[in-house]
């Protein structure tokens, strides 16, 4: 009679399901909203599809490399971000923990995105959608001044949803909606991520699949709308001249950096969970094609929208001056058509000019349609909500809209909770015994109490600090560090082993020159760029005043001192982890070498790992 | 008395024309756009509508004045024009050749507003008077806001997963729990059960009572130790 068998050393970390969750994950996390709501933002203002030349240089040279290296890190490693930067070399933990530290500074501002989300959401089940209509003032004689003054769906979004303060030192009071989708956003988050990969492997199947559904449903519709053409016209007609702006390469650069969500630390726990031999070049090289290919696929459905949106505005403008000369001039109905505008336009002009001019009649044109372009929030929640009112069946519209976009948040908060969840595991903080459970519970309660204050008034302004400062700079150095790190620390020949350990193949000219000179050397520039660019003005954000004269403008306001502070603050606190450990360490080296009982620890290799 | 009466008929038609004339006093200018609110189904404007709109404001007056009055041929209409829009004026029969104020006319159409509008298939928008503003409808409030019972019940169904995620969690755990303890009470029963062999324990058997069997005895080994 033998006891039960021992269980093998590897059996103790959790694994993947299957090949096709991680590859799933991986995307998931990858593609978010930025694919939706900046790439065709970019690709419109800078050249329609010459940007697409700078966008896959800096794929080939920047995106892939640089994905496959972190693939590669976790995958060798098996351990979570602060764990294997550790055992690659305790000079460069702080890698490890600067990654941490964005992780948590995102997780904590991106779940608000996503309550905005779900705020829309559960009012599309309304007739009317409430942001088609303004609502009646106090006395019912007409419309709410400051709705009336801009446009229904600004009011929605500024007052009914955000409640916006005019300034960002008036904070406003907690907004009761917003903090109950709040708690529902991050129940969600913990229901998907309970118990890690375990919970969020079934729940990317859904996550990053109904995306890609919903971006065909709109693709399909919005090519019947009209106007359509003219708006896809408009996003691809290259314009080469654009191509000798640096600032489009540097836009092109970070947009493929940020897309591919790297130096979270969240790619390097994904591919942990993997079995030691798994092809992870093959992987890396599929990630970034989809995430790349994702982008291109959500714009025409968008651009076909902005192209109806844009149309349809032209036609409104149109019909307007034509009431405005039909009533002047007592004309019957219908004897001026938008066909024939011009025509009459020109016949009146030439024998009533000043009656004409008295009308105070818009030029109308669609070109001046098109160029509004908008990203961000501003995409989703103005331009878009508008757009959707203007379609048959809009609450339909606007559910699926809504869903696919905190379907793919939702994806992109695991790899970011993943980010933050693995380390802590590892660290040992907490006892075996306590329940994962548990701990995802705690992360989330603490992440929600502190997002409590994105729901404030001035709560959009301090996301928009974050999105800035604590998203961008730091991953830069962080990246730039792992590189340096990988290539130079642990040595690319090492490296280079391990990885032809895991994958079976030799590692070609491809990766060794990307790696040694190219991908550092780009990451370099562009981190040199972006802080210059930043630093060119004083940093400055648009407000929404109703007692602005400019008013219905956003008015411009420059950053008091201590928010300027903080934005200092949040770029530099991931980035200074990783000379400040390094330093940490030397000094604990230094004592520690005039100590002779010292033995140096053995050398480290990601086949021994595994043995 | 031919002439009198022609006269008379002559002095009307002046006063008529001067009471009725665009921006005149107590005049109101009507825009209609029929093509607009009907498309194909649209009629065309002539006599005979102008009479249903005449007996309209002539009713509209009765009915807010609530005395028999007004006629239709106190209401006045002129200058009509291709777009269809006129201008019209109501007349008080009682005292000679003076219009109803304009403010008791628009108060009269801001009544009836409605059965005007129904009389010819028109809205607001389409029949238009200007200067007598409509007051707005107010938006349909139920009572309680629709999105709080969406929320309602979206945040039950996540209530519910995450209640059976962490209670299955629970059960695993005290299965493994029992599933650990089991077998070590298994260990122990298998252990108990070695010393009876055949219902005899082993210690009756080193009694002088029994012959070894060579075949067995050379397999103490197979017996942990305790």
């Amino acid at each position: 009679l033998s006891a039960a068998a021992e269980i093998p050393k590897e059996d103790d970390r959790p694994k993947w399901d299957n090949k096709f969750q991680y590859i799933l994950s991986c995307i998931g996390f990858a593609v978010g909203l930025g694919n939706v709501w900046r790439f065709p933002y970019l690709c419109q203002i800078h050249g329609g599809g010459a940007f697409l030349i700078p966008y896959f240089i800096a794929l080939l040279f920047e995106g892939i490399p640089l994905l496959h290296l972190e693939l590669a890190l976790g995958q060798c490693l098996r351990k979570g971000s602060i764990g294997a930067w550790n055992t690659i070399s305790p000079y460069l933990g702080g890698i490890g923990i600067g990654s941490w530290v964005v992780s948590v500074l995102v997780s904590l501002y991106y779940n608000t995105v996503l309550t905005w989300v779900m705020w829309y959401f559960i009012n599309s089940f309304q007739e009317p959608l409430p942001w088609s209509v303004c609502p009646l003032n106090e006395n019912r004689t007409g419309f709410n001044k400051e709705c009336h003054e801009s446009t229904a769906v600004n009011y929605f979004w500024y007052r009914k949803t955000l409640n916006i303060t005019p300034d960002i030192t008036e904070s406003g009071t907690l907004q009761w909606w917003l903090i109950l989708c709040l708690a529902a956003s991050w129940a969600i988050v913990y229901l998907c991520t309970i118990r890690g990969i375990e919970t969020t492997g079934k729940a990317i199947y859904v996550t990053a699949i109904f995306p890609y559904l919903v971006l065909t449903i709109f693709l399909i519709q919005g090519l019947t709308l009209p106007g359509a053409t003219d708006g896809l016209i408009y996003l691809f007609t290259p314009n080469l001249n654009t191509l000798k702006n640096p600032r489009v390469w540097l836009d092109a650069a970070t947009q493929i950096f940020f897309s591919l969500s790297l130096a979270f630390g969240g790619l390097i726990a994904f591919s942990s969970y993997n079995p030691p031999k798994n092809d992870c070049e093959k992987d890396a090289v599929t990630v970034a094609i989809v995430n790349s290919m994702t982008s291109l696929y959500a714009s025409i459905p968008v651009f076909s929208v902005l192209g109806f949106k844009a149309t349809t505005a032209y036609w409104d403008c149109l019909d307007r001056n034509i009431i405005s000369i039909i009533n002047e001039f007592d004309l019957p109905e219908e004897s001026i058509m938008r066909e024939n505008y011009t025509s009459w336009i020109s016949l009146l002009n030439s024998s009533y000019p000043e009656k004409i001019a008295g009308l105070k009649l818009k030029s109308c044109d669609l070109q001046e349609f098109l160029d509004q372009s908008v990203s961000g929030t501003g995409l989703a929640f103005i331009v878009f909500t508008q757009a959707i009112i203007l379609m048959p069946g809009s609450q339909a519209w606007a559910i699926l809209f809504f869903i696919m976009l905190f379907s793919l948040g939702l994806s992109s908060m695991f790899g970011n909770i993943e980010g933050v969840f693995t380390p802590l595991l590892e660290l040992q903080i907490v006892s075996k015994s306590t329940p994962k459970e548990l701990l995802s519970g705690i992360i989330c309660l603490i992440s929600f109490s502190i997002a409590l204050c994105f729901t404030l008034g001035s709560g959009s302004y301090w996301i928009d600090i974050f999105d800035r400062y604590a998203g961008s700079v730091p991953l830069l150095v962080i990246a730039f560090f792992e590189v340096i790190g990988v290539v130079y620390i642990y040595k690319i020949k090492r490296f280079s082993k391990d990885v032809k350990w895991m994958t079976g193949r030799k590692l070609n000219l491809y990766w060794q020159i990307t790696w040694r000179f190219i991908s550092p050397l780009l990451l370099l520039i562009v981190f040199m760029a972006f802080v210059t660019l930043q630093m060119q003005k004083p940093p400055s954000y648009t407000a929404w005043n109703p007692k602005y004269e400019g008013f219905p403008m956003k008015e411009e306001k420059v950053y008091p001192p201590w928010v300027q502070a903080i934005c200092v603050l949040l770029a530099a606190l991931p980035s200074v982890c990783v000379p400040l450990v390094a330093l940490f360490h030397l000094i604990k080296q230094k004592r520690r070498s005039k100590d002779p009982s010292f033995v140096t620890p053995e050398v480290f290799s990601c086949q021994g790992a595994n043995s | 008395m031919l002439r009198a009466l022609l006269l008379t008929l002559f002095v009307v038609a002046i006063a008529h024309a001067e009471l009725c004339k665009p921006d005149a006093q107590n005049a109101f200018k009507v825009r209609i756009s029929i093509k607009t609110a009907l498309g194909d189904n649209a009629y065309a404007w002539d006599a005979n509508e102008e009479y249903l709109f005449k007996a309209m404001v002539a009713f509209a007056m009765r009915r807010y004045s609530s005395k028999s009055t007004t006629q239709i041929s106190n209401v006045l209409l002129c200058n009509v024009t291709d777009r269809v829009s006129f201008w019209f004026v109501v007349t008080d029969s009682s005292k000679n050749v003076t219009t109803v104020p304009g403010s008791e006319v628009e108060a009269a159409i801001r009544m009836n507003r409605n059965r005007i509008n129904s009389a010819f298939l028109l809205s607001d928008k389409t029949l238009q008077f200007l200067k007598i503003t409509s007051t707005l409808s107010p938006p349909v409030e139920p009572s309680t806001p629709a999105w709080l019972i969406v929320f309602g019940v979206v945040l039950c169904l996540i209530v519910a997963g995450i209640a059976f995620l962490v209670v299955s969690g629970i059960q695993k755990r005290k299965k493994k729990n029992k599933e650990s303890t089991e077998r070590e009470n298994l260990e122990e029963k298998v252990e108990v059960t070695v010393t009876l062999e055949n219902g005899i324990p082993c210690e009756a058997l080193d009694l002088k009572s029994g012959h070894i069997n060579g075949v067995f005895a050379a397999d103490d080994e197979r017996f942990t130790s305790l």
